[in-house]
């Protein structure tokens, strides 16, 4: 039985809507655990090549509202069992319930990998087969962009060091378990424990820069917010250095959401500037308010603008409680006029400090678009939003490829059975087989050939033998 | 001199098996040996089983080999190794007398219809139309035979060492085959010079065993052979003493007078096999070495030094082995060597065990670069069983990674190839949790017995035993005890007590519940077999693991199910590596599976394969 693939099915980028297709004897499985009906109610019964609407959920509530369809295999697209999951555009929709999927055993299908399903099922014919070989053959000979390149080789030594170790502890564990008689040092389960920990650390911190590997791939999306008339589309404009957004002193001007690339200190971002936020009856604006708040709810980091030549209003106060558990920045705009809000007193005011009495308060950064003074700073401050801190990338390595981040989760999954078989003190054995899983699982991110390198180090590290 | 369907050559571990097979398959057979004292000696360690080991003798128990069935007739200790670890390792090794085990299997071999021995140094192979057809001996007789198998161990150009001195030998002080090598050579095999070694044997009347630490065997023994319940008792101790600094000063002081560091010897030694003076060299930090002293057997006194193989000359073996605790007056009867001996690349077979260069010859054992004497019985069972059924016309016989330890030492040897002398260990295993020991019969009697190896008896014993596990297993998930009965008992072994009723399978579940402590509270408990009690408590006990193994292996079962034809060129082959396309080729693999073991192809390579073949398939160009 071949196993369960899952991938975005729709282009990269945003859409109105975006397709999570799962084929494999598994999709409607994972799917009747993903999904619940507007009720609540699980899907028991489910009619093939019917449109379900309802809600796709983790174990935090809901993800998004979806339609999914079940086709049941052999006629389907890939010629196995297929469910399409059809939810809203965004790509972090998309993107979670990818994972849900992957969590729940399905593999991410490579390029080219449900046409090549298609083909190995009889489904298309000869010359799409001709197709999927170039697709292949394409990928292997594929150029990556340098930069990627690059950090791709780092991460090869990273893992191979992380393999190392585990390799260092499977002889460990292999020479115990192959010559029982030998007076080898004592192997003790709280040392292996520890090992483990320290390891799966090592592992976790590369999973974790999945999120800043992907933001130099596919961008940061920054979302510029404030009351009207604080300065957001002359920001925007002296990011994008053109005139994209009309700027005036009428508060309100900017009605709709507007979306640019750019880039910010070489980081890429998709910058939104949007509509001021304050209370109006005016129809247009109310609904591009509207946008705004769903932008912030999208953004992976806000900059938040406040004019610091005027007084903090009820409106700001609004905006910083409905941003502070995102990523951000706070921009005292104007230092060019008269100052009635300076760092210091934002920093020392009892109100503010409420709105973030129980997290961290964002920086604040004092700005002029009209000289430019500050921008440097809020330059910096995007870049320790990506580098977790740090103004570059300080050759720290940061994971692009979805494959990978599989892989290293798949890995961090088998050793924590290991410990957990450890903790219940079962024999040693079983949890070599949760080590050595995820020995092999990093193996398939360096691609080196899986030989018996633990055997090998084992002779090399112990005296065994008659 | 005579027309057969097989003629083995050489009558060690593998020869014997692979003369055994065929015979009792109903085919004509002859085995040769340059000498019959030669028949199943041990001329290394007097043991058989060990890690890994121990599930090889039991395959070949359940397949009908003798190996099983021979060292329970000659066994004088018994052990169970790993008891402490999970059932999928644990491991049976008993002590050999090894007078007894070579006349067991002498008289075995005599008494088989279709079984023929004579002594004799076999010269050259026959060819007809490019295939095996016989053997000449060295005092010319010639035998036809319809196929060959070679089993010539460490005799095949074996040449011996002891410090400065080295001449040719056999193992043991025995004959040395001269000129085989030159024949197989002239057929187009490539040979290779493997190593191994042996420790000194030392007169039991001469040590002093107050100052070694005794080692009992265990107080329960177990059968290796599926046809047997209890096979008797424990005859003598064996015993462990340790190095020191005194042994390791007098052996780095003769560094020089080892063949093995004077550059004498060419082959390639075992890593997990090193003599004392490699341990020494390599382990510089290891303040003393353990040594096992083991009996020989009962009619003799001889005892073996296990951990203290050498090549180092004989006065610097006794110096060194007298500076030992209780060694002190050591007297040595037969001096450690090291031996040095011609064997083939095992790349050179198919997975039958057939040469890829010869028809109709089969090699096993040793001599295809293994080690151990329970490799040597696999894989000469399988080459003998493999010959019978080419002989018959009918489908070769083969285990795969998923089925056996024997699949997976034969797809080690013949796929990923071995740079040095082969041992089976458990960790080769991917589906360890289903190679148990335990469950050998369940896996491969009833193939064995398709192909009419297995006896009608065999088979019976193993149908009665699987169903009285089934049985108990069945029983076990629908008995319930209350609270009142089980909590006395579960608090007795320390695990936490009951509130309501729970089946005995659950309760088999705890880590401190087995299935013989559980007899407490059962009380309608059946007798049953040693065999089926042991599988009973594994497959309750460990139900989850083994379901999640059964599933890693469908996987696995799709691409080893994915035949490759012969004729395809991979050099042909769009999108492929040029490397891959190169050790395809070269390769010829049967499988995807198999293809995929092949070292220097990649995942990535088997998509792209898989993709053509596909293709072949829908345009017909090759009959797949």
């Amino acid at each position: 039985m071949e196993q369960t693939i899952a991938a975005i099915a729709t282009a990269p980028g945003e859409g109105g809507i975006g397709i999570v297709r799962i084929s494999g004897s598994e999709a409607l499985g994972i799917l009747k655990d993903v999904f619940r009906y507007k009720s609540g109610k699980i899907l028991s019964e489910v009619e093939e090549r019917r449109m379900i609407y309802g809600n796709i959920v983790d174990e935090n509530g809901i993800v998004d509202e979806a339609m999914v369809v079940y086709m049941k295999s052999p006629r389907t697209y890939t010629g196995e069992d297929v469910v399409e999951i059809q939810c809203h555009g965004s790509i972090i929709s998309l993107r979670r319930i990818l994972s849900l999927a992957l969590e729940r055993g399905a593999a991410l299908a490579e390029r080219g990998e449900f046409t090549k399903r298609a083909f190995l099922n009889g489904r298309i014919d000869l010359s799409q087969a001709e197709a999927v070989i170039d697709v292949i053959k394409a990928k292997s000979d594929a150029g990556y962009d340098s930069a990627v390149m690059q950090l791709q080789g780092g991460l090869s030594d990273t893992v191979k060091k992380i393999r190392l170790s585990l390799a260092d502890l499977l002889s460990d564990i292999v020479a115990h378990i192959e010559y029982p008689e030998e007076d080898l040092e004592e192997l003790t389960y709280k040392n292996i424990i520890s090992e483990l920990d320290l390891i799966s650390a090592d592992i976790k911190k590369l999973a974790d820069s999945f999120d800043t590997g992907r933001t130099i791939r596919e961008g940061l999306r920054v979302c510029i917010v404030g009351r009207p008339n604080v300065g957001k589309s002359s920001l925007m404009n002296s990011i994008l250095k053109v005139e994209r957004a009309i700027v005036t002193d009428i508060p309100g001007t900017t009605r709709d959401t507007i979306e640019e690339s750019a880039s910010i200190g070489g980081i890429p971002v998709i910058i939104t500037d949007t509509a001021g936020i304050r209370e109006t009856d005016d129809t247009i604006e109310k609904i591009g308010i509207e946008k705004s708040r769903l932008s912030i709810l999208s953004a992976d980091f806000i900059i938040m603008m406040i004019d610091g030549s005027s007084d903090l209003l009820e409106e700001d106060f609004d905006i910083l409680y409905s941003i502070r558990d995102k990523k951000s920045v706070i921009v005292l705009n104007k230092t060019d006029l008269d100052q009635k809000i300076t760092k210091e007193y934002f920093c020392g005011s009892e109100d503010i400090k409420k709105i973030f009495s129980d997290i961290k308060m964002p920086v604040v950064v004092e700005l002029s678009t009209v000289t430019m003074d500050g921008l440097d700073a809020l330059t910096d401050e995007v870049k320790k939003s990506v580098y977790n801190g740090e103004t570059s990338a300080s050759g720290d390595i940061l994971i692009t490829n979805v494959r990978h981040l599989s892989l290293l989760k798949e890995s961090l999954n088998s050793i924590s059975d290991a410990k957990g078989m450890l903790e219940n003190e079962e024999a040693l054995d079983f949890a070599e087989c949760d080590i050595r899983s995820a020995w092999l699982s990093l193996g398939e991110i360096t691609g080196e050939a899986v030989t018996d390198d633990v055997i090998q180090e084992v002779f090399s590290r112990f005296c065994l033998g008659k | 001199m005579g027309e057969y369907d097989v003629v083995v050559v050489g009558a060690g571990h593998a020869g014997c098996e692979a003369a055994l097979a065929p015979a009792r398959m109903g085919l004509s057979t002859l085995m040769l040996s340059i000498t019959l004292e030669a028949i199943a000696m041990m001329p290394c360690n007097p043991s058989i089983g060990g890690t890994g080991k121990g599930h090889l003798v039991r395959e070949i128990d359940a397949l009908g080999g003798e190996m099983g069935i021979n060292i329970d007739k000659s066994f004088i200790q018994s052990k169970m190794l790993n008891t402490a670890k999970g059932p999928a390792v644990h491991s049976l090794r008993a002590q050999a007398d090894k007078e007894l085990y070579h006349t067991e299997m002498k008289k075995t071999i005599e008494n088989t219809p279709n079984l023929h021995m004579k002594q004799a140094e076999v010269m050259e192979i026959l060819m007809e139309n490019g295939k095996a057809s016989g053997i000449v001996t060295r005092t010319g007789a010639i035998y036809n035979a319809k196929t060959v198998i070679i089993a010539t161990g460490t005799f095949l150009g074996g040449r011996i060492f002891i410090g400065e001195s080295a001449y040719d030998s056999g193992p043991n002080g025995m004959a040395v085959s001269v000129y085989l090598s030159d024949s197989l050579k002239k057929l187009g095999i490539p040979l290779r010079r493997f190593k191994t070694g042996t420790p000194a044997r030392i007169d039991g009347k001469s040590l002093n065993y107050d100052k070694m630490i005794v080692q009992h065997g265990d107080e329960n023994i177990v059968p290796f052979s599926f046809m047997n319940e209890n096979t008797g008792e424990n005859k003598i101790d064996c015993w462990l003493t340790y190095t020191n600094e005194v042994t390791h000063d007098i052996i780095r002081r003769n560094f020089h007078r080892s063949a093995l560091f004077t550059g004498e010897i060419e082959g390639v030694g075992p890593r997990y096999c090193p003599s004392i003076e490699t341990k020494i060299d390599r382990f510089k930090d290891k303040e003393r070495h353990q040594l096992f002293v083991e009996p020989e057997g009962l009619s003799t006194d001889e005892m073996y030094i296990q951990g203290m193989s050498s090549s180092l000359p004989e006065d610097v073996q006794t110096a060194f082995y007298r500076s030992i605790a209780g060694l002190e007056n050591a007297e040595i009867v037969r001096p450690a060597y090291a031996i040095e001996y011609d064997c083939i690349n095992s790349l050179d077979l198919k997975t039958t065990l057939e040469s890829k260069i010869i028809e109709n010859l089969y090699f096993a054992g040793q001599t295809n670069g293994s080690s151990g004497y329970e490799e040597a019985a696999a894989q000469g069972l399988m080459a003998g069983i493999n010959a019978a059924l080419k002989v018959k016309g009918e489908e070769p016989f083969i285990l795969d990674r998923s089925e056996a330890y024997i699949g997976v030492l034969i797809d080690d040897l013949v796929t990923k190839g071995t740079d040095e002398p082969y041992r089976i260990m458990t960790s080769r295993a991917e589906y360890r949790l289903l190679l148990r020991q335990d469950n050998a019969a369940d896996r491969l009697t009833e193939k064995s017995y398709k192909i009419g190896l297995a006896t009608e008896e065999r088979y019976q014993r193993y149908i009665n035993i699987k169903n009285d596990t089934e049985k108990e297993i069945a029983r076990l998930n629908n008995t319930s005890v209350s609270p009142e009965t089980a909590n006395p008992f579960l608090k007795s072994i320390g695990s936490a007590s009951i509130d309501k009723k729970e089946t005995l399978a659950s309760l088999l579940k705890r880590p401190q519940v087995t299935y013989d402590n559980l007899v407490e509270i059962d009380n309608e408990r059946p007798q049953i077999s040693y065999h089926s009690r042991v599988q009973v408590h594994v497959n309750i006990k460990y139900e989850g693991y083994i379901a999640k193994q059964l599933k890693q292996i469908e996987k696995f079962k799709k691409l080893e199910s994915r035949r490759l034809p012969k004729d395809i060129n991979y050099m042909e082959l769009e999108g492929l590596r040029l490397e891959a396309r190169e050790k395809l080729n070269a390769f010829k693999p049967d499988s995807v599976g198999q293809a995929s073991r092949i070292s220097g192809i990649s995942p990535a390579d088997i998509n792209v394969l898989l993709v053509h073949l596909e293709r072949m398939r829908h345009g017909g160009k090759y009959n797949l």
